[in-house]
C-alpha cells in the first residue's frame, strides 16, 4: 500500500461521503435543529440555573446556555457518527459495501479512513452549529475554536469507531431504533452534556458513577476544556483509549458478508 | 574579568528596575469580608488572593485616604472607623464613628469623614486627623448609602427607611433638604463632574437619577433580566466610569451587573457575576471593574473593553466593600 493509493483511496472515501451529506440536506439540517432546539428552547428555560458555582475550565459563572453548548456539539457527532457507522448496515445491505470492498487496499485501513471522513463530515456540522450559537451570543474564546479541532476529531473517531462495532453486531437496518433507544440516548443523558457531574451526584451517587464511567462524558470534557483553550489529561488519555480499543474491534468484528448471508 | 564586574551591576540593575516597575504596575484590591472580620488582598495582576488581614468586627465599607496611604474601615460590630496602614497593614487608629458604622465617604479636603450609623439614624463627622467627632446630624431611619460631592458642598446620605436622600452642607452640617425617592434607597454616587447623583432603590429596583442644582429627580432606571423574577433584582452598588461612557449597577441576588449608557441611560447590557452582588471599584485604568459577591463569597472581574466577565476569584465570606490601590 502506497501512501498515494492511500490517499487516493481516502479521497474516494471522503468524497462520497461528502457527496452523500451534500445531497441528504434533510439530514445536514436535522443535524443542526436538534441541539439548536436544545440550546434555542430547553436552554433558555435553564438559563440562570448554573449560576451558582464555577467550574473548570470555566473561569467565572456562566449561564447554561454557555454550559450546554460543548455537549450539543458532542451530540452533533453522537448522532452523525452513529447515522454513518450504521448506515455500513444499509451499504451491506444493498451491497454497495462489496463494492467498497474490492479496493485493493487493506480492510482495515479503508474502514478506518470511512471513520475519518465520517468524522471530517461531522465537523462541518459542528462548526455549523457554533457559528449560530455565536449569533446567539455564545462565544468561547476566539482560539478556541481552533484548539477545539483536535478534540471534536478525536471524539469523532471514537463515537464512529462505537457506531461501527454496533454496527457490525447488527444484523438488519431495523434494529437502528434500538440504537437509538439503547445506545444514543442514554449515552447522551447519562453523561456530562447536560448537567455537571456534582449535580449528577447531588441526584445520585449510582447516576454519577455511570455518568463518570461514560466515555461520552469524556468526550464532552475533552471539547469543554479544548474551546477554552485548555487539556484535559484524564479526558485525552480516556477518548484515546476507547477509541483505540473500539477501532480495533470495530474491525476486527467487520464481517461484510453478514447482511448479504442473510439473503 | 573586568567585563563581568562591569555586567553584574548592570545586570542587577536592570533587575531591580524591572522588579520595580513590575511592583509599580502591581495594583491590590482591598475586599472586606463581612462574616470573616478580615479584608482579603487580591494582586490584580495574577488575579489571586495574597493576602488574608484580620481587622475589627464585621467589616463593611472600606476607603481611601486621597494619596492612598491608609485605608478606613467600617468594622460595624466594633462599633468603630479603623485606619489601616497600607505600608504594613496594621491598625494605626480607631476612629470613633457612632454606632454600627456601615458605609461612609471621605470629604476632599482628605480629613473629614461622613459616616452613615444604620442604627442611630444619624449621620456622624469625624475629623480623622483630630480623630475627633465634629458633628452628628439627624437623618431618615436607617441610613445606609453615603457620598461627598466632588467640590466637597454636599454630603448626602440615604436612608433605607424613611426612602430619601438627604442633602447635608458641609459648611454647617446641616440638612437643607430632602429628596423622596423609590423604597430602601441603598447607595448614592456623583458623577465626575458633581452634577448628577444616581441613587439606588434595592426594593423597588430602580435607579434614580437626580439633578444636583435643583435636587430633582430627573430620570429613572428600571431593569429587567431574562429568566429572573423582577423582585430579585435589586439594585445596590452603582461605579460610573470617569469618562461619562457607562455606568454600572449591582442586582444584589439577580446576581448579575446591568451596564448602562450613562449619557442615554440605556440599560446595554447584563453580565452575570457571583450571588448577591453588592458593591464595585474600577482599577487606575478603568478597564476592568471588580464586584463583591456576598453570598457565594468572591470577587468578578469584568473586563470593560470586552464587556466580560473574565474571572471570579474566591475570597472570604461574605465581601462586601471593595477599592482598588494602585
Amino acid at each position: 500500500m502506497t501512501l498515494r493509493a492511500a490517499l487516493i483511496c481516502f479521497n474516494g472515501l471522503l468524497q462520497r461521503e461528502l457527496l452523500r451529506f451534500v445531497q441528504q440536506r434533510s439530514r445536514f439540517f436535522s443535524a443542526l435543529v436538534r441541539p439548536l432546539l436544545w440550546l434555542v428552547v430547553f436552554a433558555s428555560g435553564f438559563r440562570a440555573a448554573l449560576g451558582i458555582a464555577i467550574i473548570e475550565p470555566y473561569e467565572t459563572y456562566i449561564t447554561y446556555e454557555v454550559y450546554i453548548v460543548p455537549g450539543l456539539c458532542a451530540m452533533i457527532i453522537l448522532f452523525n457518527g452513529m447515522q454513518s457507522s450504521l448506515s455500513m448496515v444499509y451499504d451491506r445491505e444493498m451491497g454497495s459495501m462489496r463494492v467498497l470492498l474490492v479496493s485493493p487496499m487493506p480492510r482495515p485501513f479503508l474502514l478506518l479512513a470511512k471513520l475519518m471522513a465520517t468524522s471530517l463530515i461531522s465537523l462541518l456540522q459542528v462548526y455549523g452549529f457554533l457559528l449560530i450559537a455565536w449569533f446567539w451570543g455564545i462565544e468561547a474564546p476566539l482560539l478556541g475554536y481552533l484548539t477545539a479541532l483536535p478534540a471534536f476529531l478525536l471524539v469523532a473517531m471514537m463515537l464512529s469507531a462505537i457506531g461501527l462495532f454496533i454496527s457490525a453486531r447488527i444484523k438488519q437496518l431495523e434494529n437502528f431504533a434500538g440504537v437509538m433507544n439503547f445506545v444514543i440516548f442514554p449515552m447522551f443523558f447519562l453523561s456530562s452534556a447536560l448537567y455537571p457531574l456534582w449535580k449528577m451526584r447531588e441526584a445520585s451517587e449510582w447516576l454519577y458513577w455511570i455518568c463518570a464511567w461514560n466515555p461520552f462524558s469524556h468526550g464532552v470534557e475533552l471539547i469543554r476544556f479544548a474551546l477554552y483553550q485548555q487539556g484535559n489529561s484524564e479526558a485525552l488519555m480516556i477518548v484515546s483509549l476507547v477509541t483505540l480499543v473500539a477501532s480495533v474491534l470495530a474491525v476486527r468484528g467487520f464481517q461484510p458478508q453478514q447482511g448479504m448471508g442473510k439473503r | 574579568m573586568k567585563r563581568m564586574t562591569r555586567i553584574i551591576p548592570l545586570a542587577t540593575g536592570l533587575l531591580s528596575a524591572a522588579l520595580l516597575c513590575t511592583q509599580a504596575s502591581a495594583e491590590t484590591a482591598f475586599v472586606s469580608n463581612e462574616k470573616d472580620d478580615t479584608l482579603s488582598v487580591i494582586d490584580l495582576d495574577t488575579m489571586t488572593v495574597i493576602e488574608t488581614l484580620d481587622v475589627g468586627e464585621r467589616p463593611r465599607g472600606i476607603t481611601f485616604n486621597h494619596d492612598r496611604t491608609k485605608l478606613y474601615i467600617c468594622a460595624s460590630d466594633s462599633d468603630t472607623v479603623q485606619v489601616m496602614d497600607l505600608k504594613d497593614y496594621s491598625i494605626i487608629a480607631q476612629l470613633p464613628s457612632g454606632e454600627d458604622p456601615e458605609q461612609f465617604a471621605l470629604h476632599p479636603d482628605d480629613h473629614h469623614l461622613y459616616i452613615a450609623n444604620e442604627d442611630d439614624a444619624l449621620v456622624t463627622v469625624v475629623d480623622t486627623e483630630s480623630q475627633e467627632v465634629i458633628s452628628q446630624i439627624d437623618v431618615g431611619v436607617e441610613p445606609e448609602g453615603m457620598a461627598v460631592s466632588p467640590d466637597g458642598q454636599w454630603a448626602l446620605s440615604t436612608s433605607e427607611t424613611t426612602n430619601m436622600v438627604h442633602w447635608i452642607d458641609t459648611a454647617t452640617h446641616e440638612l437643607v433638604d430632602n429628596t423622596l425617592v423609590d423604597q430602601r434607597p441603598r447607595h448614592v454616587e456623583f458623577n465626575k463632574d458633581g452634577s448628577i447623583v444616581w441613587v439606588s432603590s434595592e426594593i423597588s429596583g430602580t435607579v434614580s437619577i437626580i439633578d444636583v442644582d435643583s435636587r430633582q429627580i430627573t430620570d429613572k432606571l428600571t431593569f429587567k433580566i431574562r429568566g429572573i423574577h423582577p423582585d430579585k433584582i435589586q439594585p445596590v452598588g452603582v461605579k460610573l466610569t470617569d469618562d461619562g461612557r457607562y455606568a454600572f449597577v449591582a442586582l444584589g441576588p439577580a446576581n448579575h451587573v446591568a451596564v448602562v449608557d450613562a449619557k442615554t441611560y440605556e440599560v446595554l447590557d447584563y453580565l452575570l457575576v457571583g450571588r448577591r452582588v453588592w458593591h464595585m471599584d474600577f482599577n487606575s485604568k478603568q478597564n476592568l471593574l471588580l464586584t463583591t459577591n456576598g453570598i457565594s463569597g468572591d470577587v468578578s472581574v469584568i473586563d470593560i473593553d470586552k464587556m466580560k466577565v473574565i474571572k471570579s476569584i474566591k475570597v472570604g465570606r461574605y465581601p462586601w466593600g471593595i477599592r482598588i490601590k494602585s
